[in-house]
């Protein structure tokens, strides 16, 4: 425990600047990667990652020079030209966008290994930082690092600030953008020369590879909490600042963890955990709502066949397996989970010979058997549908009409007596 | 017998051609992506085995990558379908979560598991010829029997794969499996990443996948010629790559995927320029036998 304090106090230069750098790079990279994500693009950011390499290495033969801005400004350069060339591609040939992508990707890296490896063997000794553009050193960040970092985060940050409200046209509905004469392809430009940024600021922290998991986890994950754009951007750069935190830390204690991947591990844990359990949206939620929704409608099912079964045969209460899954086919694992459920809810009562409805389960079953045959009322007469059109319709509503609408399909039908089969409607 | 450059040339032919066939069919399934990711997400699969068994024999290796490249397939297609996450978030998300395992292991466990991280990006095409096994490198040995296996599996499955690759709904109402075909590609392509891995890295064997399909795409629209050109363009550029690396005294793996970038910009500029002085209207015709 005591070395988590002595991580949070920050009272190691080194520490703060990783945290303080990661901090940055969590802003910039998930508020632009949200917009990528948010225009299917999550893979472009892998493209760019990639082809900011052989840019960097360029950039170092050409000027021979380690300084951080004028190798950025080769990464940003060939970065940039990837995302044109997947543009060209995509236009002008029958290859789909996957390939084009993966194909510029692989060429672009392919280049710049050719191109690292050529500086290496090649003796220069000033080559040495270089090698940190493939897997990243968070570990080890520079101030100069942070100054690039920050100025990044400023300039994404501004930028979507300002042209917060176009952003979000684009990303959600483009045709409407260029039909309100929004000039799109400059904003286009504009947010994909911003993402060029965020990655070439931040490739030297995680590398190449991982890059792409610091534009798109953070933002996936925040997709399952919300369906706000300004929420969705916080929560993902709230997600991946806990990651790098997290990340950091790790490879604080131990320092054999590498600090890029297990910040990646982090963010993906947290996309992970979300996209199982964030509330409404996560799988396991999505999941019991909708075993929720087959039971209720298993047990309306019986409690309607109940309420039938009496209506056939007047005076009779009490009915039998037999009897009932003759008027509905269930399976046996269902008729159990069925009755074991109705008996609990006092709904219905397990009699010696079968079973019976109580009092309750009989207002029940009354209930749906009306809103079942109002319902094939109302598209028989409002709908002009054929009667023999309309039962499995109404078999999948009567288990959502809410009272209200009960009421008002009451009125505009002024009550009716009887049902388009011929059978009288219970009130 | 052989000179240090036939049997890189080999070794680097055999990649080629291998990855090159099954890339055809990722290109016209729209599935490259997918190729991109289980060739990053074999990376934990191969630091466990080597763990485990403390060497670098292949059969462990081979068996934690399968394992891994399919871990992969699967997480991509449960993100998709069943969280509902868009397809290129769901291939995004699993392969660097995955890659970042891979590189946590490697690093941590790097007394024990004796692959650098330069080797993860670019191999070792070079040493090939260091480890031999009858005066044969054992990487050809490897690297030839999977190209008769995949060879194998092309001309026997030919029926299948065609079938599920252009009309799966046709493919389904006469009986044949899509999914069953789907899971074979992918093992074939997990199982060819691996082996190629040592010698052109993990990375950049998705070159090697993608960018000869996607040429012989552009020139062709019939699948039998598409898959002879796209093993032609392999060839060429492992010979061509080879020595414009000894001219550079840079990576091989890298000059040969250059060779083959710059083989693609050829064709491409061909067209594009070709549809600007020849605008004859064409028809995109399907692929076809």
């Amino acid at each position: 425990m005591n070395s988590f304090f002595n991580f949070l106090s920050l009272s190691d230069p080194n520490v703060l600047f990783v945290v303080v750098g990661m901090i940055l790079l969590g802003i910039s990279s998930a508020t632009i990667g949200t917009f990528a994500f948010l225009q299917k693009r999550a893979l472009t950011g892998d493209a760019i990652a990639h082809s900011v390499l052989p840019g960097v290495c360029l950039a170092f033969i050409l000027f021979d020079t380690r300084n951080l801005w004028v190798l950025l400004g080769g990464a940003f350069v060939t970065g940039w030209l990837s995302i044109i060339c997947v543009d060209l591609i995509t236009r002008h040939s029958k290859l789909k966008s996957d390939t084009a992508i993966g194909l510029v990707l692989s060429v672009f890296f392919g280049v710049g290994i050719l191109l690292l490896t050529f500086i290496q063997q090649s003796g220069n000794a000033a080559q040495s930082g270089l090698n940190n553009f493939l897997f990243g050193k968070a570990a080890a960040m520079h101030p100069d690092d942070i100054k690039t970092m920050g100025a990044v985060s400023i300039i994404i940050i501004t930028a979507v600030v300002i042209f917060y409200k176009e952003f979000k046209l684009l990303s959600f509905d483009p045709q409407y953008a260029q039909a309100v004469g929004l000039p799109v392809n400059k904003l286009q430009l504009l947010l994909t020369t911003l993402t060029v940024a965020a990655v070439a600021a931040g490739i030297q922290a995680v590398g190449v590879v991982l890059m792409a998991a610091m534009l798109i986890t953070p933002a996936a994950a925040a997709k399952y909490w919300t369906n706000k754009l300004r929420v969705m951007i916080l929560l993902a750069v709230l997600f991946a600042v806990i990651g790098s935190i997290i990340g950091a830390y790790v490879s604080y204690i131990d320092n054999k963890m590498p600090t890029g991947p297990w910040i990646v591990m982090m963010i993906s844990a947290i996309a992970v955990l979300s996209i199982l359990f964030a509330p409404k949206k996560g799988v396991v939620p999505k999941y019991i709502t909708r075993k929720k929704y087959l039971h209720k409608m298993l047990r309306e099912n019986i409690l309607k066949e109940l309420y039938h079964l009496e209506e056939k045969n007047p005076g009779k209460h009490i009915f039998s397996i037999s009897e009932i899954v003759e008027e509905r086919e269930m399976k046996s694992r269902e008729f159990k989970q069925g009755f074991k459920m109705l008996v609990q809810k006092d709904l219905v009562v397990k009699h010696l010979s079968g079973y019976l409805l109580t009092e309750a389960g009989q207002i029940e079953g009354k209930r749906i058997t009306r809103i079942h045959r109002l319902w094939e009322m109302y598209l028989t007469q409002q709908l002009q549908i054929q009667g023999d059109h309309v039962h499995e319709d109404a078999e999948a509503i009567e288990h959502i009409i809410t009272p209200e609408i009960e009421l008002k399909l009451i009125q505009l039908l002024e009550k009716p007596e009887k049902d388009p089969h011929e059978k009288i409607i219970p009130y | 017998m052989f000179t240090d450059a036939f049997w890189i040339i080999l070794t680097g032919s055999l990649v080629a051609v291998t990855s090159g066939l099954l890339g055809c069919y990722l290109v016209l399934r729209k599935m490259t992506m997918v190729g991109d990711a289980i060739s990053h997400a074999v990376l934990p699969g191969i630091a466990i085995a080597f763990l485990i068994s403390g060497s670098r024999s292949s059969v462990p290796m081979l068996i934690g990558a399968a394992a891994f490249g399919m871990l992969c397939t699967v997480l991509i297609e449960l993100f998709h379908k069943k969280a509902k996450l868009q397809e290129d978030a769901s291939i995004g998300i699993s392969f660097t979560w995955l890659f970042a395992l891979g590189v946590i292991l490697i690093t941590y466990f790097a007394d024990k598991v004796d692959l650098d991280q330069d080797c993860v990006l670019y191999g070792d095409i070079t040493f090939v010829n260091f480890e031999t096994w009858q005066n044969v490198p054992t990487a050809v040995w490897l690297l030839g029997g999977l190209f008769i296996v995949i060879i194998a599996f092309i001309v026997i499955g030919y029926k299948g794969l065609y079938l599920t690759t252009f009309d799966p709904d046709y493919a389904i109402t006469l009986g044949v499996s899509v999914t069953l075909w789907h899971y074979l590609l992918m093992g074939a392509v997990s199982m060819t990443t691996v082996l190629s891995f040592e010698s052109v890295g993990a990375i950049l064997v998705v070159a090697f996948l993608i960018v000869p399909g996607a040429t012989a795409y552009l020139i062709t629209n019939k699948l039998k010629v598409m898959l002879w050109l796209s093993a032609g363009l392999g060839i060429t550029a492992s010979i061509s790559g080879y020595y414009l690396a000894l001219l550079l005294n840079a990576s091989v793996s890298g000059a040969m995927v250059t060779i083959l970038g710059i083989m693609f910009a050829l064709v491409f500029t061909f067209k594009v320029v070709g549809k600007k002085i020849f605008p004859k209207k064409q028809l995109i015709l399907p692929v076809s036998e």
